[in-house]
């Protein structure tokens, strides 16, 4: 008996052990004939706060893009009769059945003698269910697929489900933030991409033609850097006419970003240009005869599009940040039209917060989603400097 | 053997201005080649050997057209005719460096990482238009198995490569396009002692094989005088002595490369070691007269007054220096061929 249990666990060491030499094996042959962005993207699995910051991303852009089935309500939406409305609890426990799939009491409203202020009392009387999928009036998911359900909710009119309470005008917080994350979470890449532009294009000039133009291009971007962002932000957005629509706002908004915001970028593409355009594959290629084209966008690009990316993730937070910035000074984003600036804006009366803490809850998105694009800026910068520890 | 001349080089200079200031005010000119004029025989090695700084990667960067050189004319044989390589446009530029290419110092650095073996081998073949994929394919494999590698290692990135190895992929990226002339800058100075014979030899193969023309520079004398047939001495920017090998190293002419023979070391033999006197002048202010005047410890009143003149010789030993004919000056002797 001893001797049989011996010989299992025998056989199944040296199985684990296969597994592990071949494995090993497998990795050492993928290593030698994996590309320099395949090296990066193994490095980059590894790096645990990265994936954690990537996952997280993920489910926030998805929701927001889906928010129309995910949200309960729109952004819009008035209600009934829930002004303030504090978040709604999800119970487990019934009082007469124990545990059980998750439910929620109705609240309604009453007046508080004593204080003649309106109060929110639970009703205990009915356990409404939540359920997934459930039936909603028919709507548009993303303006054009005709859907007739959301992501979940109780079916029941009486029952609202306010994740994150409401608000003064009796609009669900959770549905808001949701909605708003579309400008929010997007803004960043309009910013970037734009600044990309701007910033690769003069860095690119400055640092690969030198001169009289290189001078003129750094100073500009020493004057933008000396002016602290703030004020410059607030001096373009004031020229944006109050009334333009919500679409040209945004745009406009991504505009002013990127413009304030090229300048880190035209410095990093300049100097790796600089640098890079005497290393010895650069002179190789030339020796090649390749021509100055060939050379910039074959072997100086993709040289350090690594840390092109790596800028580039780590300036989105500034650029969400700036978008919510504008916003809450109203200066970005106008009502109704949402954003989390706008949504901050409502958290900013002392009174409210008080007696309304869930307000605040909007802030929360706006810290994880930069602390997530941090984690995952770190990860890649880790995973592209080949002389990192790893 | 008489041999035909294929790269010709007359009086040639490469400045590079220092700028100071937001005006870029220029201050000063470093003098990296300084009016050097050589002639580099079909299908032989020349050596060029010089102190670190001397000026030989710009003089060979500068030969093969890297850089627009300030000064002076080359003239490369193609096909029985001379062409003045400064005066080429673009196009015709092109069609000249098929013939000439270059091996570099830093295999580590020289190969493009994000491409594969194969990639880095046919870029000449691509940008010059030479050849259909698959025909690419092949020449790739054969010059692999010609450098001593396997044809396997074509869809391998450089970044699996031992230094020997990349510096094997160097070559044959160098050779892809047929050409008859290549500059070696320190082809083997940054490989390990064991690692640089091979190398060496394989140039040496592939120089029978191929018929071609080095100008192969390296700081190591012992590695230009396994290589070389001639060997030109640079000092400062300048050429100061040149010969074939064995005349040179047994009789030098010129104080310099005296020195640089006595850092040598001779098996047998008390070194008798030169120890030159202060450093390297300032690139930017060259001594008048002979540069090599302030360390010489020949030097007399005539060399800080004339500069000795320098002769564009073929095939003989020369040197630039006043005294050449009356100087009695140790080189290495009694040794055995390396
Ligand atoms: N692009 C450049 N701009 C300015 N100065 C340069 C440039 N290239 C070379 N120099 C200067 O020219 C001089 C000669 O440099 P070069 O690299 O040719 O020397 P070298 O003999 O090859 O030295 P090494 O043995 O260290 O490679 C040096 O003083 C160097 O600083
Ligand atoms: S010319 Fe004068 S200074 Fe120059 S190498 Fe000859 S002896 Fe020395
Ligand atoms: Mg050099």
């Amino acid at each position: 008996m001893a001797e049989s249990k011996d010989s299992i666990l025998k056989k199944i060491g040296n199985y684990i052990k296969n597994i592990f030499s071949k494995n090993k094996k497998d990795k050492y042959e993928r290593l030698e004939y994996a590309s320099q962005s395949q090296l990066i993207w193994y490095r980059f699995k590894k790096h645990k706060l990265a994936a954690f910051g990537l996952t997280v991303l993920a489910i926030l852009y998805f929701t927001s893009i889906f928010a129309g089935f995910v949200a309960p309500y729109t952004h819009v939406e008035r209600i009934g009769d829930y002004k303030y409305a504090p978040p709604t609890e999800i119970h487990m426990i019934s009082e007469e059945n124990g545990l059980r799939t998750p439910f929620v009491y109705s609240y309604s409203k009453e007046l508080d003698p004593e204080t003649f202020q309106y109060e929110y009392v639970i009703d205990k009387s009915t356990e409404y269910s939540l359920k997934l999928f459930v039936e909603s009036e028919p709507y548009k998911l993303l303006g054009f697929i005709p859907m007739e359900h959301k992501l979940f909710g109780t079916g029941d009119k009486d029952a609202p489900v306010f994740l994150f309470g409401t608000d003064n005008l009796s609009r669900d917080i959770f549905s808001r933030i949701l909605i708003g994350g579309r400008v929010s979470l997007f803004v960043g890449f309009g910013g970037v991409f734009l600044s990309f532009i701007i910033g690769s294009l003069l860095g690119g000039i400055s640092g690969y033609f030198g001169g009289v133009i290189d001078e003129i291009i750094m100073r500009a971007v020493e004057l933008l850097m000396s002016i602290p962002k703030i004020p410059l932000w607030i001096a373009f957005s004031a020229a944006v006419p109050r009334d333009w629509t919500a679409v040209q706002t945004y745009f406009a908004i991504t505009m002013i970003l990127a413009l304030v915001g090229w300048t880190g970028l035209a410095r990093v593409v300049r100097g790796k240009l600089m640098s890079l355009k005497n290393e010895q594959f650069a002179m190789a290629a030339r020796a090649a005869g390749a021509s100055d084209f060939r050379i910039i966008t074959k072997h100086l690009l993709p040289a350090f599009i690594s840390y092109l990316v790596v800028h580039l993730t780590l300036a989105i937070p500034g650029m969400i940040l700036g978008e919510t910035t504008l916003s809450f000074l109203g200066l970005g984003i106008q009502p109704p039209a949402v954003s989390w600036g706008t949504l901050l804006q409502d958290a900013q009366d002392l009174t409210v917060l008080a007696d309304y803490p869930w307000h605040l809850i909007p802030t929360a998105f706006v810290i994880v989603t930069v602390l997530m694009f941090n984690f995952i800026g770190d990860g890649l910068r880790d995973a592209a400097d080949p002389y990192s520890s790893k | 053997m008489q041999q035909d001349t294929l790269v010709e080089i007359n009086d040639l200079k490469q400045y590079f201005a220092i700028e100071k200031g937001i005006f870029n005010r220029k201050v000063g000119e470093i003098k990296a080649v300084n009016g050097v004029s050589l002639k580099i025989k079909q299908r032989e090695t020349l050596g060029l050997v010089g102190e670190s700084g001397c000026g030989k990667s710009t003089l060979g960067r500068a030969v093969l057209r890297l850089q627009e050189p300030t000064a002076g004319d080359i003239y490369f044989n193609q096909e029985d005719e001379k062409v003045s390589v400064l005066e080429l446009n673009n196009r015709d530029m092109r069609k000249v460096r098929a013939n000439m290419q270059m091996i570099f110092q830093d295999p580590f650095s020289s190969l493009n990482e994000r491409m594969t073996v194969m990639d880095n081998i046919i870029e000449p073949l691509v940008v010059n238009n030479i050849g259909d994929k698959a025909s690419r394919k092949k020449r790739a494999g054969d010059l692999l198995e010609q450098v001593g590698l396997r044809r396997e290692y074509l869809s391998r990135y450089p970044h699996s490569f031992s230094g020997g190895q990349r510096q094997r992929v160097g070559i044959a990226r160098a050779l892809s396009i047929k050409p008859q002339f290549i500059v070696a800058d320190e082809p083997v100075s940054a490989l390990d002692v064991s690692v640089q014979a091979q190398i060496l030899n394989l140039l040496k193969k592939l120089q029978k094989e191929m018929d071609l023309t080095f100008l192969f520079i390296s700081h190591d004398l012992g590695v230009i005088r396994y290589v070389s047939d001639r060997i030109a001495v640079m000092y400062m920017g300048n050429i100061v002595e040149i010969g074939e090998r064995e005349e040179l190293l047994r009789n030098p002419y010129h104080p310099y490369t005296e020195a640089l023979l006595s850092a040598v070391p001779r098996p047998g033999q008390r070194r008798n070691r030169i120890v030159l006197e202060g450093s390297t002048p300032d690139p930017i202010n060259l001594p008048s007269g002979c540069i090599f005047r302030t360390r010489c410890p020949y030097a007399e009143k005539k060399c800080a007054e004339q500069k000795p003149e320098w002769e564009n010789v073929e095939g003989e030993h020369f040197a630039a220096c006043h005294f050449k004919d009356s100087l009695e000056l140790k080189g290495i002797k009694n040794r055995k061929r390396a």
